[in-house]
């Protein structure tokens, strides 16, 4: 066998000057060709490294081998029987942390793409048109109730209407996705991607009812009286401020309200659409993450001059996927690190003006092993901002559990569940995703859901 | 386990209460079972519209309807307005925020300001049958906007109604028959004010040398209505509140009403220019039809 080509296919992209001007995908996917030839790397090793190191445990060698002989049939079958979301995952991913990083390329060169090969395979499928179904298994006659249509909930609803139990999945939002639909932006993820995944769970067979809050319009020991088990997969949705001075002047945004008004509610079209979102001269991003990359991109698309990210650790520290910094950096957001910000100055109409910060170093490492940021004393200075936004995490979303009796709580007001099983400590209530783990990625999400989907259909099973 | 599906969201009645205040009766059965006064849903009655919150100004169970009554201010509330018995709204959300304490609390006062005088409605209607002595301020601009006047007569011990320009009732602010109603010595237990930011402000101001409890309820700007987002915001003492999770509902006494108007003019800018557009269209509307009509000729 010829030795592998040492570098990836490389993926063709917007160029960034171009790309800032619009919301459209950065990337463009690869061609079919350049698939095949991606696909013809991978060494087809026996062990599989890279099957371990997916959350999901998908059968890569298995797909890859499927594009390489050009049976893309078989490829999607493959793929979707461990993951029903592929065309999401194939753009989201951190696959650099997971099933690239142990690939066994890696060590003569780039490791296998395996996420543009997945997303090359999951836009093959959705271009040939109708998508395939697989039959129906005849009903159990067991009902399942799943709260929140994030990764976590659609995984569950899929994995369980596939083993012919009858699902509902109740959305407080008036469209499913989850962060996928409001926060994750549509230069990174279009919107009709995550619409199309969620037809094929519906055309499964799950049920979907959106503009519906699980504790509000009905609790959860209310739907336990008609289902037979209850999934919760509310994610973490409550934003986090700083508590500082100034932080409610106008301008300032929590990174949910700015991505959701972008995002779900289409501010960047307005007027066409009619929600407003303020376009900022200066845009200032609090912290690193990549909630802080894709604001600090949004902010850039809608037409801010300087967009800048402050975050109060150094390089190293930064959260985000590299991938996503990168881009940042090429489009021009500037990096304002060890840079704490203090309080906020406003004009006489109470609109933001001014930024006071405190410059930082670093110190010894804290608990969580990142070196601590230390104030340098009297580093004290000002920036001109007319819009800022606080991107320093989001807590799980406490609505559920405030109306539930009987579900243990953690200390960050996550749901404690049982790692193996995903059960709460409610009987036959189940947790999976950002409100059980706190914030993590889709694919964990997923990989959460999946693990309740399984302990669900074993209780639930009759007899 | 019920057939589940989407409500349709069917407009039953409408019914216009004066010239830019409109009532719609809708078919909403999950939230019309669990609604309590001072709880609003968030409304989106077109695809490329916005959410808006709106009070729950009443509902009956037995028919599975709920009850919303709101001034056209800008272009959702006037579009909104435009929709006839047997419409579909897209997103009716709730019920949502937290409900009206309700209680035998002894002599009570609700004060409503104009469109505020439907959010008060249903607080006052429970606060009577908690049975309180329950004493209404109604107060609008002028005579065709006050609302709900037979409504509120049966449900209060005593009505008094206020208009800016003395069209009817007695002329001036519903603050101004409050302070006549404390210096005649009516012992009040707690108060309710509702209506404009400025109006609450100004009860608020009033009772607070009396020490007599007031409840406002803030309408900042919203969008989901679940605490996601932060963007309804208000300062409580010194607290931050989240107003469609932790309220709408607080203590009047310890709001910063300042904050609260300027977040209200966030985005003054745009919404004038989204109005304007929208009523050019709709005068362009008529014309075009004739166009078409005239082409088919
Ligand atoms: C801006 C942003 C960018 C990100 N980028 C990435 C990335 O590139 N890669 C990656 O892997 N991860 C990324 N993440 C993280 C990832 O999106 C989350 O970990 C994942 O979405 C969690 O899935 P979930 O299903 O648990 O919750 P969510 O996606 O949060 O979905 C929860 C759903 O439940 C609904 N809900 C909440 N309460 C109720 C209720 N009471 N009743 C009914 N419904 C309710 C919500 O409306 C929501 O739709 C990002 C997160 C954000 C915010
Ligand atoms: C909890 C709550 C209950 C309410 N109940 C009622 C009610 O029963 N009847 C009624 O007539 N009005 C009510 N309102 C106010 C109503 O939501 C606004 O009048 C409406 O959103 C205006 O939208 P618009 O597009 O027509 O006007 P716009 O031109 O967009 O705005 C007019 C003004 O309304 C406010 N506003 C704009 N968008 C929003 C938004 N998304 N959320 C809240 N306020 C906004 C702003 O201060 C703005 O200056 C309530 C508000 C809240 C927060
Ligand atoms: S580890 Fe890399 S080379 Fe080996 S099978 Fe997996 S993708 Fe192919
Ligand atoms: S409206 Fe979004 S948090 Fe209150």
């Amino acid at each position: 066998m010829a030795k592998p080509q040492k570098n990836q296919v490389a993926m063709r992209e917007q160029a960034p000057e171009k790309r800032t001007k619009n919301f459209n995908e950065v990337p463009y996917g690869y061609s079919t060709e350049e698939a095949m030839q991606e696909a013809a790397r991978c060494i087809q090793c026996k062990d599989a490294p890279c099957i371990k190191g997916c959350p999901v445990e998908i059968d890569i060698p298995g797909f890859i081998k499927a594009i390489k002989e050009e049976d893309f049939k078989k490829a999607i079958r493959i793929m979707k029987e461990k993951n029903v979301l592929p065309a999401i995952c194939g753009r989201v991913c951190p696959q650099e942390d997971q099933c690239q990083k142990v690939c066994k390329l890696a060590k003569i060169g780039e490791p296998s793409a395996i996420g543009r090969l997945e997303r090359f395979i999951a836009d093959w499928e959705a271009e040939q048109g109708e998508i395939e179904i697989p039959p129906k298994p005849p009903s159990t006659g067991k009902k399942v109730a799943v709260v929140g249509a994030g990764p976590a909930g659609l995984t569950v609803a899929g994995d369980l209407v596939k083993l012919g139990h009858e699902v509902v999945i109740f959305e407080a939002l008036h469209k499913p996705g989850g962060v996928l639909v409001y926060g994750i932006p549509e230069f990174r993820l279009p919107k009709s991607i995550v619409a199309r995944e969620v037809a094929y769970i519906e055309k499964l067979g799950a049920k979907l009812i959106t503009s519906f809050v699980v504790g509000k319009t009905k609790t959860v020991d209310e739907l336990l009286k008609e289902f037979d088990a209850v999934f919760i997969g509310t994610g973490a949705g409550l934003p986090k401020f700083m508590k500082i001075p100034g932080e409610n002047a106008l301008g300032i945004y929590s990174a949910n309200e700015y991505l959701t008004r972008s995002n779900l509610m289409k501010a960047y079209l307005f007027p066409q659409y009619d929600t407003p979102i303020a376009r900022g001269r200066s845009v200032a991003v609090i912290g690193a993450g990549n909630v802080s990359m894709d604001s600090a991109r949004t902010a850039l698309r809608l037409g801010a001059e300087k967009s800048m990210i402050i975050y109060r650790r150094s390089n190293e520290e930064m959260p985000a996927r590299i991938e996503e910094i990168e881009r940042a950096k090429e489009e021009g957001v500037e990096f304002h690190l060890l840079t704490l910000p203090l309080r906020y100055f406003t004009d006489e109409k109470g609109w933001v003006n001014e930024m006071e910060c405190l410059k930082m170093k670093l110190g010894e490492p804290d608990s969580s092993g990142r070196k601590r940021p230390l104030p340098i004393e009297g580093s004290n200075f000002r920036m001109p901002v007319d819009v800022v936004v606080v991107a320093i995490g989001q807590s799980p979303n406490p609505l559920v559990p405030n109306t539930t009796p009987g579900l243990d709580m953690g200390k960050w007001g996550n749901i404690i569940i049982d790692p193996l099983t995903a059960e709460t400590s409610k009987k036959m209530v189940f947790a999976g995703g950002d409100i059980a783990t706190g914030e993590a990625t889709v694919i964990q999400a997923m990989g959460t859901g999946r693990i309740a989907a399984r302990s669900i259909a074993d209780r639930i099973r009759p007899g | 386990m019920k057939n589940y599906g989407k409500p349709a969201n069917r407009i039953v009645y409408a019914k216009a209460l004066s010239n830019d205040v409109k009532l719609f009766e809708i078919a909403s059965p999950y939230i019309a079972q669990k609604a309590l006064p001072g709880q609003f849903v968030v409304i989106r009655h077109r695809e490329e519209g916005e959410r808006i919150p709106l009070t729950i100004a009443d509902l009956d169970r037995t028919k599975g309807t709920i009850t919303i009554i709101f001034q056209e201010v800008g272009k959702t509330t006037k579009d909104l307005g435009t929709l006839k018995e047997g419409a579909l709204l897209l997103d009716v959300l709730g019920p949502l925020g937290v409900p009206t304490e309700i209680e035998r609390f002894g002599t009570v006062v609700c004060i409503g300001g104009g469109v505020g005088a439907a959010v008060i409605y249903p607080i006052a209607k429970a606060l009577k049958s908690a049975g309180n002595r329950t004493i209404a301020i109604i107060g609008a601009r002028t005579k065709e906007l006050i609302i709900l006047e037979d409504k509120f007569r049966e449900i209060t011990d005593e009505l008094y109604l206020t208009t800016d320009d003395g069209s009817y009732g007695r002329k001036g602010f519903v603050s101004d028959e409050l302070k006549r109603l404390i210096e005649q010595g009516c012992k009040i237990d707690r108060s309710w004010a509702i209506g404009p930011a400025v109006m609450m402000k100004a009860v608020a101001n009033l009772t607070r040398p009396y020490g007599i409890r007031t409840i406002v309820s803030l309408n900042p700007i919203m969008i989901d209505g679940t605490g996601m987002c932060g963007g309804c915001r208000v300062q409580i003492g010194t607290e931050t509140k989240f107003a469609c999770v932790d309220g709408p509902e607080f203590d009047g006494h310890a709001v910063d009403f300042d904050l609260l108007m300027k977040r209200l003019s966030t985005y003054t800018r745009e919404e004038k220019c989204a109005l304007q557009s929208y009523e050019h269209e709709r005068r362009l509307e008529p014309a075009d039809k004739i166009k078409t009509s005239n082409s088919a000729l």
